[in-house]
This record gives structure tokens, sequence and C-alpha cells, in this order.
């Protein structure tokens, strides 16, 4: 079972990996500090398989991969928004972090309830409440991004970026 | 036939694209900074590992040190020296002149046409001279470095016509805080503006830049206005390569909004949204403890101008702080000449190395807890200038300068 960890509209990528923090690749360092402002017992209590659910615009700001990466690090399996600032999302995508969108899961779902996602489907089930949503369909070449586990398991695939 | 950006793209793919598209394109140029380039080089590696691992064109790939320099921690200095190593490695010249967005026009690797992807959002600023220039994340810009591509949706495109003069103490960053008003924080998400109108005209390409630079704040893809006499004249001198008068033919846009920009006055965006927009007179109240000139929306020289004309024989109020931190070497250079440099340091300021400065709260005047900056920049995100509580203001060179005067945000028509 997975834990919902539920954020508003406009979370940009300061308060998901502040500045101060994003001087360095370690992923354990990334996620030590990921939502520290916000939600500071997050690091701490994230456990692997978690999803975060999020408004519109999530990710906005700054082109920092260390934001959708601190969220990898913490062992976010996926997050749902209603919608998703494009850097940020492409960021997730490209480095294989899945990202759904889905107002009404959104809208019907509150922090701490348990979730379940089948992520090829995009089918999400808010288990505490017993409500089943389907999320926006995927881009086609998104799509084979994801497939292949992010951009660059993509081009190894297909030997270059076509 | 389309939008600018449609334009662009048929244009380099030699033939006719259309919006929702998804495309690889060969991109002119790739640029990281300090703080985005390890990431970038853990992607490249990852992908060159086979094959000797060279970057697609070193004299096309750019990296630039501004966002920590110098650097200001041990942590930075090990970063930028890793960095160093890599761009050693792939004969790349880092470039220690100011911020990437200022610097990669000055030297001219933007030209109208070109398809530049950036590792920061704020590359978007490069549509003020006609090119597509967008943020991406460190993976797609090591994937750039690699393959020399990158994969877009062809956006679709709002339109932002702005008609009318500026009456005296309003400046195109009030302008640009009023699109940002009008269009929402993610109005343009997933889309490009085309700015066009009288007003675009008129107004330099330092303006244009600030106006573009600030597309990201509304979640837009890019900024752009067409090339025209302003842009060829701003660019002799930066490039002798041929590029294209482009120029939107039958657009299909998303949406047109006018704004008449005569009517407008100073405005400020208030913490922490960028859209939360305020004419200057409802916070004239509010006291700040530091004001801050300079970054890649308004650090340019007519910008120093116009805040040094307000500042010219007069000293800041002793209740706040002022840092100054021109955009490059080459405003520097030119601010010292017209002695603007003095009157900033006779008037009490910090003026500081060409770069980034503390846009983003690591070095060169960082905000104590519950403090407040009114600043030129373009976010006003809670904590981005140091403790997580302190809070920041935007406004115009004008304003900031005004506000350095009385230590309260303050109009700078007062002191025209
Ligand atoms: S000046 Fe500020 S907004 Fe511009 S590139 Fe530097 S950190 Fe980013």
């Amino acid at each position: 079972m997975a834990r919902i960890w539920m954020l508003g509209d406009n979370v940009n990528t300061d308060v998901i990996i502040p500045g101060r923090y994003n001087v360095t690749t370690d992923r354990a360092q990334l996620a030590r500090y990921c939502l520290c402002e916000v939600l500071p017992e997050f690091s701490q209590q994230v456990q692997v398989g978690d999803v975060v659910m999020t408004g519109h615009n999530f990710g906005c700001g700054s082109s920092r991969e260390h934001a959708p990466a601190a969220l990898q690090a913490c062992g976010v399996q996926v997050i749902i928004a209603r919608s998703f600032a494009r850097i940020f999302y492409r960021n997730a995508v490209n480095i294989g972090l899945p990202v759904l969108i889905c107002e009404e899961a959104v809208v019907a779902s509150a922090d701490g309830q348990e979730i379940e996602v089948d992520l090829a489907s995009g089918v999400i089930r808010n288990t505490t409440t017993g409500q089943t949503f389907q999320s926006q369909a995927l881009d086609p070449f998104v799509a084979r991004i994801v497939a292949a586990g992010g951009i660059i398991e993509y081009i190894r695939q297909e030997g270059t970026l076509r | 036939m389309g939008t600018l950006v449609e334009e662009i793209f048929s244009y380099k793919l030699g033939r006719a694209v259309e919006q929702g598209e998804t495309v690889v394109v060969n991109v002119d140029r790739v640029m990281s900074h300090d703080t985005t380039t390890p990431l970038a080089i853990q992607a490249f590696r990852k992908l060159t590992r086979q094959d000797g691992g060279r970057v697609f064109d070193a004299k096309r790939s750019h990296i630039v040190f501004d966002h920590i320099i110098p650097a200001a921690t041990i942590a930075a200095a090990t970063l930028h020296r890793d960095i160093r190593t890599f761009a050693q490695e792939q004969d790349i010249t880092i470039l220690q002149e100011g911020i990437c967005h200022q610097v990669m026009p000055e030297r001219g690797y933007v030209i109208p046409g070109d398809i530049i992807v950036g590792a920061d959002s704020h590359t978007c600023t490069y549509g003020a001279l006609g090119a597509f220039g967008t943020g991406m994340g460190s993976t797609d810009i090591g994937v750039a470095y690699a393959t020399g591509r990158a994969w877009f949706r062809i956006p679709q495109t709002i339109n932002v016509r702005l008609e009318g003069r500026l009456a005296p103490g309003v400046y195109t960053k009030d302008v640009t805080f009023e699109v940002v008003r009008h269009l929402g924080v993610d109005g343009a998400n997933y889309r490009a503006i085309e700015y066009t109108g009288g007003l675009v005209e008129q107004i330099s390409v330092s303006e244009r830049f600030t106006l573009c630079n600030m597309a990201i704040e509304m979640g837009g893809k890019a900024g752009l206005v067409a090339p025209d006499a302003t842009t060829r004249e701003w660019l002799r001198g930066r490039t002798d390569r041929e590029y294209p008068m482009l120029a939107p033919r039958n657009p299909g846009y998303e949406r047109v909004v006018v704004i008449d920009a005569s009517q407008l006055q100073p405005l400020i965006a208030c913490p922490p949204d960028v859209n939360n927009v305020v004419p200057v007179e409802e916070v004239e109240h509010v006291k700040i403890d530091q004001v801050f000139l300079g970054t890649c929306t308004n650090g340019r020289l007519d910008d120093l101008e116009i805040a040094a004309n307000i500042l010219r024989g007069r000293t800041i109020s002793p209740q706040t702080r002022m840092v100054v931190i021109p955009a490059s070497r080459e405003v520097y250079l030119e601010a010292m000449r017209l002695g603007y440099l003095e009157i900033f340091a006779r008037a009490g300021a910090s003026v500081g190395t060409p770069g980034c400065g503390p846009c983003i709260g690591r070095h060169f005047g960082v905000l104590a807890p519950g403090e407040r900056a009114l600043t030129t920049m373009n976010r006003n995100f809670t904590g981005r200038m140091g403790d997580p509580t302190s809070e920041i203001y935007l406004g115009s060179p004008a304003t900031v300068a005004a506000t350095a005067l009385t230590g309260h945000i303050t109009d700078p028509r007062y002191f025209l």
C-alpha cells in the first residue's frame, strides 16, 4: 500500500529542492532536503512506493533536474497532478520518474490516504475511498520514452534520438 | 506559413511543421551553467560510454560559470573543478564573464532562426533576437551535448500585442509584470508567446530581453520577437553569420492578448508569486532590508543607467543596503567607463562581479530570517534569496533605485 502525500498548486522547484541545497549531484543529499521547507517530515517519513499528489503547475520555476531527481531519490513511485509545468514534466519523463495527469483523482483524494497506481494503464485506485480514476493518455513519443525507462535508455535502444 | 515558432522549425527542418507535432531537430547550440552542468555530464557519460564520448561540436557547446562565481563554498569550488576537467577533455571553452543569457547573445552565439537549448529555464530570453531558445533539464542537455539533437513538441502560441507609449517612470519591466498578471503563472504553460505591436517595435533589444526572459514566469516554452532593423543593428559586429529574417506568416495563434501600455503605472510583483502584481502605491509603506539591481532580467547597461540617474549625487538610506551586479563583463566595463559604477559605490552600494549574484541565495547578499528584498529579478519565490522566511518583491530598476534611497518601496516618479 502506498501513501498519498498531498501538495497544493504551483509548487515550484525551489520548494521541491531549495537552490541552496542543489550544489550536489549526490542523490542521498537531494533526498534529505526534498520539500524540507514545506513538509519537513517528508524526507524522514516517505516510504519507497509512496505517491505525491498535487494541484496545478507542479514543478514550475527553474529547470533544475535536481527537483524530480530528489523526489525519485526519496522513492516516490509516481506524481499525479492536475497539471505539470513543462520543464519539470519533461525532466521527470527523461529520468524515468512516472508522472500522470488526473484532475479527478487529485480533487477526490486527501493527504494520508492509501492508493494503488497501475502505471501501464494509467488507472488510479484510491483504496481508502474505493474510487477509481483514469489518468490522461501520454503523447505517443513521450509514451515510448516512459516505456524505455527514460531518454538515455530510449536512445540506447533506438541507437539514436529520432 | 505559421507562427514565428512554426517558421523557425520549418526553416530548420526544410518542411512545413505544425503545432502539436513532435519533432526531433539538430540544435544550433547547447548551453549549461555551473549548477546544471554536473548532472548534464552524468547523462552525457551514461549515453556515450560506448563511443569515446565526444560532444557533438565543441564550438557550439557552451558552459558558462555564472551562478556561483567566484566559488563561494568548497562544494561550489569542487563542482567548478570537476566541470573544468570535463571542459578540458572536450575542448570546450568555459565562459566566465557574466550571466549565461547575457553572454551568449553578446558573443553572437544567438542569431535569428537559431534553435538553442539551455539547461536553464531562462533560455527563453534568446527569443528577443528571433531565435527559439528554451530551457531544459540536465538530461535533455546531456543528450544534446552527445547527439546535437533534441525533441520538441511544436507549441501553440499566444500573441501578446503591446501598444502605446510608456509614461515617464514606467519601463518594460512594468509591462512584463502586466503581461504576467494578465496571463497568470501557468497561462502560457507548454506554449510560446510572440510579442508584437507598436511598443515592441519601439523598444531596444535589451528591453526585449527583459520581456522574453519572463516568458517562463507564465510557464512559457519560449518568448519571441520577430527580428527587425533594431535586431540587425544590435547584431552588427557581434556575428558575421548570415541569418534569415523570419516573421510570422498567417499565424494561427491560440489567442491574442492586447495590452495598452500607455495606461500603466510602475508595478510591483509581491511575494510569493510573480502574478501577484499591484501598483507601487499600494505597497509603498513596505520596509525593505536590501535592494538588488542585476540579473538576466535587468542587469544590462540601460538598466544600470536608469538606476544611476536616480542615484547620482545621492546616498542610499541607512535603513537598507544595496547590491549591484552587472550582467556581464561587457556591461561592467561600459558602466565603469560611463561612471555608473562610481555613482553606485558613492551612493553606498556593493558592486559585485558579473554573474547571477544573490539571485538564488548562494552568496553576495543573502537574506536573514524575515527580511525583505526588492529586486530586479524575475522570481519572487519565498526563500529564494536566503532564509526560507525571507521575502522578495520585484520591480523595475527605477523602482529599485528609488527604494534604495528611502528604505521602503518607493514610486520612482518622485525622483525623476
Ligand atoms: S540571474 Fe538569476 S534568473 Fe538569471 S540565470 Fe542567473 S540565477 Fe537564473
